[in-house]
């Protein structure tokens, strides 16, 4: 039973992260329609940023809460930066031409961010700087243990799906984001400042993302370039999971995928943990395409 | 009919022309064997392989329009089943890959067969996939290439018909039979063009290039368009895994990270670089990119940095803002030499 | 008159025989210099470069410097096959050194066989490797050698009978030494508790440690790389797992107790060598390196610049014309060779007959603990 209940709490928490990172995704698909690769490189720039400016402002033994937050606020606004100029380097040229030269962009700027950083940052893996040490224990209830790390990695998830669930529902802004997604000439027409509005929401999908590759950088302390790939692709599986465009669902098709893996991996075959996240999305697709709590969509002719 | 009114190509090539570029690429292969240095024909061997790959991917990718992101776990099911084959072989009839007339049985047999499974694996992969559009597609075929490779990871020892081989799995599969040589490669590669050539200009062809063009409106006009793709993609995984036994007995050695997804998409980047729709384009594409990486390889010795995958996905990139037709769009280039003459007005 | 006579024909003899002796000997070296196992190829291509640089200053082989070409490989079996074809076809090398993984050595291996090409690995542990041919040979132990020295280690030293396995699939090296561990421990009496995996990238591996948990084994032996096993270390301690973990030389690397922290300690893995053997020749490379490249030498290190001495030895040791079949032939016959990872001696299947170190981590360094001898 004890078994059962730790490996809930690691799927929960595996999820969270990828909840993060499935936000941001959600988002520039809703508004975009576009699946944008490179989110997965955002999040592991995140990580590098936090790591190398941990050192530049000389943090690395100084734990304390102000060490985690002003190194996730430059990591959040470096993102929403580097989110800020592919768009509009890369997207925005490609706004009315066919999708799959869309995609194939969104493929290359994945892949140069990728082989970028192997050249910049070089390939071999980096250890995070250990910012912030909670100096309360782990719960522990016999062979259970709970990391309080786990728990504000967990808390923070839910914490900004509310935070963006109010802020596309209840605010101007949100209001004028769910506009653009769902037409952007209409939109404009009607006095929305589109281009800007797609510009923020990167900027805020990017945040999220960096954000995620800090949390990641201080649980799992282990980084490198390459890093993005597998979790982005599973953070958009967990989206597609829960409908994609859809918040919430971001955040249960995160936690959704993240038990799922923890069950097959500790009870089946280990082997197949990466595959398992595209099974689902296949499966997902084919059956239900809509997700868990989207909405179908007619196709426009 | 001289030109195809659809894609305004050139006549149908005579059954003359294409013997004749066989015979070609043989003679070219018993001068370049004795002539070229052993380090140029190895390269050049790659570059015929990678053309069949680019040429194969086209035809899903740029003829039908369905961006597919798996190839390279196509062209892994076609080289382990090459191998598996042609070990079989080697078992039974001891010696077989090291006569003429034997080692071109073993060849085709794993060509076959390799393409073969590797057609199955685009029909499975193909009958669920291709009900879904553009992005969607992209990510479940990359999803596929991926199990495909896992799969491949966790095998290790099978036992077919009395055979007991080892595949080894994650420690790969070494000491496979050396097939190929100059010749061998680029009669497939002849073959492949041929066949894509004349599918093109078939009315299966129609069926791709409507799909491409308009699918709603080829769907409302009864055109099947599920089938239509599906055939597509199966006949690209074939090729795919005939390119592919070709890689296995050439490098005779297998292990499944090399099929990853960088694989496939340096055959995506070939195909959009060449132009998607153009079968010259990926023929060129292909000899260009394998050519290139191989002579940048003094820039890396110098500054100890590899650059070539940067630069690949920068180009890639600037394709799409500035020329997304690649080098030759959808047109084709130096088939005339094909044109049947009695076709000439 | 005669005097200048007899100077200018020294000078004449002496300039053709420079000339001749400035034709360097060329070996070729293939590695992974880029890619996620950089470090590796890296490390091994400096311990190569001191050796040869060392060897050079003392005025070479046969009167000739060594020169030696690298090419990279990214990493990727494809890669070095083309590299190796180059280096013989076109740089025209008459040795070969590399590579570091298995899986690369086995794709090389056949074509140096081919162009019979003596090539030396200076730690593919893949027994397949040497297999491949008469030409290819290694300096260090293989798989099943070093899966046994820490099953023997667990048995006799730890006296540990319940053992759990976390391997990584995607990896041959893990593969096989997991696999002929958990024969001898076997053999041996012990029992595996359960045999988990996880792949290479992975940074999550609390499913799998929490399954292992529950089976209350006394160690876990994670043949893996660094890269993934200071994760591993840390979760399982966060998990409350007091077991000991244990490794092979794919721990060697000074981030495995970056990552790691303190959850190494006491940790127990099988090297080539260790940095604190008291001999004079080791101290002594490592004091080289340490000059040359600022860091002290690992185990890689020492075997690329053993695989180079050994070669350079048995170059040595040929006639002058230095003949690819006379340099295979000393080769073979490299005996009781004193290499810094130890006394090097090739068998009749061309592997290394030679010790095994045990060392154990403690505060962020690797201790000496004990050394397994083979047989």
């Amino acid at each position: 039973m004890e078994e059962f209940i730790q490996h809930v709490i690691n799927g929960l928490s595996l999820g969270s992260i990828y909840g993060l990172i499935a936000l941001g995704y959600t988002m520039v698909f809703g508004i975009l329609q576009l699946i944008n690769f490179a989110h997965g490189e955002i999040y592991m720039l995140g990580a590098f940023i936090g790591m190398y400016s941990t050192m530049f402002l000389g943090l690395e033994d100084k734990p304390s809460i102000m060490s985690l937050l002003s190194v996730l606020f430059i990591s959040m606004a470096g993102c929403a930066l580097v989110g800020f100029t592919i768009e509009r380097l890369a997207y925005r040229p490609l706004r009315r031409s066919p999708r799959i030269n869309l995609l194939i962009t969104a493929v290359g700027v994945s892949l140069f961010l990728q082989f970028s950083g192997q050249i910049l940052f070089g390939s071999d893996p980096k250890f995070f700087p250990q910012i912030y040490q909670l100096d309360i224990e782990d719960f522990t209830f016999g062979e259970l243990v709970i990391e309080p790390l786990q728990i504000i990695v967990l808390i923070l998830s839910i914490a900004l799906m509310i935070i963006l669930q109010t802020v596309i529902f209840k605010t101007r802004l949100g209001r004028a984001m769910r506009a653009v997604s769902f037409n952007h000439d209409l939109a404009s027409l009607m006095g929305i400042p589109t281009n800007r509005i797609i510009s923020a929401t990167f900027m805020i999908g990017s945040a999220l993302a960096g954000a995620a590759g800090v949390l990641v950088g201080l649980t799992y302390p282990k980084i490198e370039p390459l890093m993005g790939t597998l979790p982005g692709l599973k953070a958009f599986v967990a989206a597609v999971l829960g409908g994609i465009g859809n918040v919430t669902g971001a955040v249960l098709g995160a936690f959704t995928l993240g038990l799922a893996e923890e069950f097959l991996v500790g009870y089946w075959i280990p082997n197949y943990r990466d595959a398992l996240a595209f099974s689902i999305l296949i499966l997902i697709l084919l059956f239900k395409p809509s997700g868990l709590l989207g909405v179908n969509r007619a196709e426009k002719v | 009919m001289n030109q195809d009114p659809i894609t305004g190509h050139g006549g149908l090539p005579s059954a003359k022309g294409w013997i004749g570029a066989i015979v070609a690429m043989w003679a070219l292969h018993f001068l370049v064997s004795d002539n070229l240095n052993p380090y140029y024909v190895t390269i050049l061997m790659y570059a015929g392989i990678n053309v069949v790959l680019a040429v194969s991917l086209n035809l899903v990718n740029g003829f039908t329009g369905q961006f597919s992101m798996g190839h390279g776990g196509f062209m892994a099911v076609g080289a382990y089943m090459s191998a598996m084959v042609v070990s079989i072989l080697v078992a039974k009839f001891p010696g077989i890959d090291e006569s003429a007339i034997g080692g071109f049985i073993c060849i085709s047999a794993g060509m076959l067969l390799g393409g073969l499974a590797a057609a199955a694996a685009g029909y499975l992969v193909g009958m669920p996939s291709l009900r879904l559009r553009g992005d969607y597609l992209a990510i479940v075929t990359l999803g596929f290439g991926e199990i495909i490779r896992v799969i491949l990871l966790n095998i290790d020892n099978i036992n077919v018909f009395g055979v007991n081989i080892d595949m080894g799995g994650a420690r790969g599969l070494p000491g496979i039979a050396s097939l190929t040589n100059f010749g061998v490669i680029f009669t497939v590669v002849v073959l492949t063009i041929f066949a894509v050539w004349r599918i093109i200009h078939s009315a299966h062809g129609r069926i791709f290039l409507a799909i491409r063009e308009d699918e709603i409106a080829a769907d409302s006009m009864g055109v099947d368009t599920t089938k239509g793709k599906v055939r597509a993609f199966t006949f690209g995984a074939f090729l795919a895994g005939v390119g592919g036994s070709l890689f296995a007995h050439t490098l005779c050695f297998l292990v499944p990270t090399t099929f990853d997804f960088n694989r496939s998409f340096e055959y995506i980047i070939m195909v959009v670089l060449g132009g998607m729709g153009s079968i010259s384009g990926s023929v060129v594409a292909a000899i260009l990119l394998t050519v290139l990486k191989e002579s940048l390889r003094p820039l890396q010795e110098i500054t100890k940095i590899d650059f070539r995958m940067v630069i690949y996905a920068l180009v890639l990139i600037i394709l799409m803002l500035t020329r997304p037709n690649g080098l030759f769009g959808s047109k084709e280039v130096g088939f005339n030499l094909f044109k049947n003459k009695r076709q000439k007005a | 008159m005669r005097n200048l006579f007899l100077k200018s024909a020294a000078l004449m003899t002496l300039a053709s025989a420079s000339a001749f002796a400035a034709e360097p000997i060329k070996i070729g070296e293939v590695g992974s210099m880029t890619g996620s196992e950089a470090t590796f190829g890296i490390s091994t291509h400096q311990g190569i470069e001191l050796a040869i640089k060392e060897v050079n200053s003392a005025g070479g082989v046969h009167g000739r410097q060594l020169q030696v070409i690298s090419l990279d490989d990214q990493g990727k079996p494809e890669e070095a096959a083309t590299a190796v074809t180059r280096l013989i076809s076109q740089d025209k090398v008459i040795a070969l050194l590399g590579e570091v993984a298995s899986s690369r050595s086995l794709a090389m291996g056949p074509i140096a066989q081919k162009n019979k090409i003596p090539m030396v690995t200076p730690s593919s542990t893949n027994p397949k490797v040497t297999e491949i041919g008469d030409y290819v040979f290694r300096v260090c132990f293989i798989d099943p050698f070093q899966g046994q020295v820490m099953a023997q280690f667990a048995l006799d030293n730890l006296k540990y009978k319940k053992v759990a396995i976390l391997r990584d699939v995607k990896n041959d090296y893990s593969v096989g030494l997991a696999n002929f561990f958990t024969e001898r421990f076997k053999q041996g009496g012990g029992e595996i508790v359960i045999d988990q995996s996880y792949s290479a990238g992975d940074i999550d591996f609390k499913a799998q440690l929490t399954a292992i948990r529950q089976k209350k084994p006394e160690a876990i032996f994670v043949p893996g790389y660094y890269t993934e096993v200071g994760l591993i270390a840390r979760q399982a301690k966060n998990l409350g797992i007091k077991a000991t973990l244990m490794g092979g030389d794919g721990w060697d690397s000074p981030k495995l107790t970056e990552i790691g922290g303190g959850a190494m300690d006491n940790a127990y893995f099988s090297n080539h060598y260790s940095s604190e053997d008291t001999s004079p020749q080791v101290q002594q490379f490592i004091e080289k390196y340490k000059k040359a490249y600022g860091s002290v030498p690992d185990g890689l290190a020492a075997m690329g610049y053993d695989a180079a001495m050994v070669l350079i030895d048995a170059m040595k040791r040929s006639p002058a014309a230095l003949k690819t079949s006379d340099i295979r032939a000393q080769l073979a016959g490299t005996k009781d060779f004193q290499g810094v990872t130890g006394k090097i001696t090739i068998d009749d299947k061309r592997n290394a007959v030679k010790s095994a170190v045990v060392l154990k981590v403690s505060k962020g360094t690797f201790k000496y603990e004990t050394t397994i001898k083979p047989g």
